[in-house]
């Protein structure tokens, strides 16, 4: 497979994508730690939901 | 299991996390198969090589026009039904949607300079879709701004609705004026113009990419109902009379 005189770009905007979505990715998966550390850090300090069920029951 | 109990965002938890990971599997699957066809794919007679943008392009194009289609159905679910997911949907939506028309802009600038000379023209394809990308910032700043979710809720969905007007000029922008894009060339009267050879690469990427977009989607959407049991355990704390 040759690129030929547009390789760089191809390279660019493959990378960039790439680059994106893993950012991306990795945002959405920090949130989730942060929320859930979050709902247990409140949750140990004996703050409960009106149901009385866990807020970091999720599945 | 019907729609309706998905309107419980604890049964919405449950039930994503044990689809998510099967999501995540098969959208890794379609990227890796699209990704192997399209570096497969001939050369354009014209274009040469610098076709294979094309691949991760549209798929981009289309999909900063669908998340919006996808958060205008929210803003409804927001203002007309007062769906309990709606407005999560909405606000989650909102920066993957971002991303994907900031990525649809970059590559087809990327694109553009080897086959128009140039990297940006103000036509009306191009302008349009810079006024989507600064709609998606206005809407992630306005979630931002309103601490209140329910309020920031209605005044998003409102703005989602008014800039769904946008949607129709982004699609007819190249029958309606003289601009550089190509017009379409996929979904169109008549059916594709493309070739097999590019048509089946592409067909697949828009495909893992849509299914990027859910899986992203629902992964975020949990993130904000986690976020507002914080805040709801957060002002239950902050109410109780202090030792």
């Amino acid at each position: 497979m040759s690129l030929g005189p547009y390789a760089f770009f191809i390279v660019t905007a493959y990378v960039l994508v790439a680059v994106v979505v893993l950012v991306l990715m990795a945002w959405i998966a920090i949130d989730f730690r942060r929320q859930t550390q979050r709902l247990r850090e409140l949750e140990a300090s004996g703050i409960v939901r009106r149901s009385g069920r866990s807020a970091t029951e999720i599945r | 299991m019907n729609l309706i109990d998905l309107a419980n965002p604890t049964r919405f938890l449950a039930l994503t996390a044990r689809l998510l990971p099967w999501l995540a599997l098969a959208t890794a699957l379609l990227l890796a198969l699209g990704l192997y066809l399209s570096a497969m794919a001939p050369d354009d007679y014209q274009q040469g090589a610098s076709v294979k943008i094309m691949f991760i392009h549209v798929p981009n194009a289309w999909l900063s026009m669908f998340v919006w289609g996808v958060m205008s159905l929210a803003a409804l679910g927001t203002l007309v039904w007062r769906h309990p997911l709606a407005d999560v949907a909405g606000k989650a939506a909102t920066p993957i949607g971002a991303a994907f028309t900031f990525l649809a802009l970059v590559t087809g600038s990327l694109w553009g300079r080897p086959m128009w000379g140039t990297y940006w023209e103000w036509d009306a394809r191009l302008t349009s879709v810079l006024i989507l990308f600064l709609m998606y910032l206005g809407l992630m700043a306005l979630w931002q701004a309103v601490e209140d979710p329910s309020r920031a809720a209605r005044a998003a969905a409102v703005l989602t609705l008014v800039g769904a007007v946008n949607l129709p000029i982004i699609k007819f922008s190249v029958n309606w004026w003289n601009t550089l894009h190509q017009p379409a060339s996929v979904l169109r009267m008549g059916g594709p113009t493309l070739d097999r050879a590019f048509l089946i690469p592409l067909l697949i990427m828009a495909a893992a990419f849509s299914l990027l977009f859910v899986t992203l989607h629902i992964a975020a959407m949990r993130n904000e109902i986690l976020r507002r049991r914080v805040r709801a355990l957060q002002m239950m704390q902050a109410s109780r009379p202090s030792a």
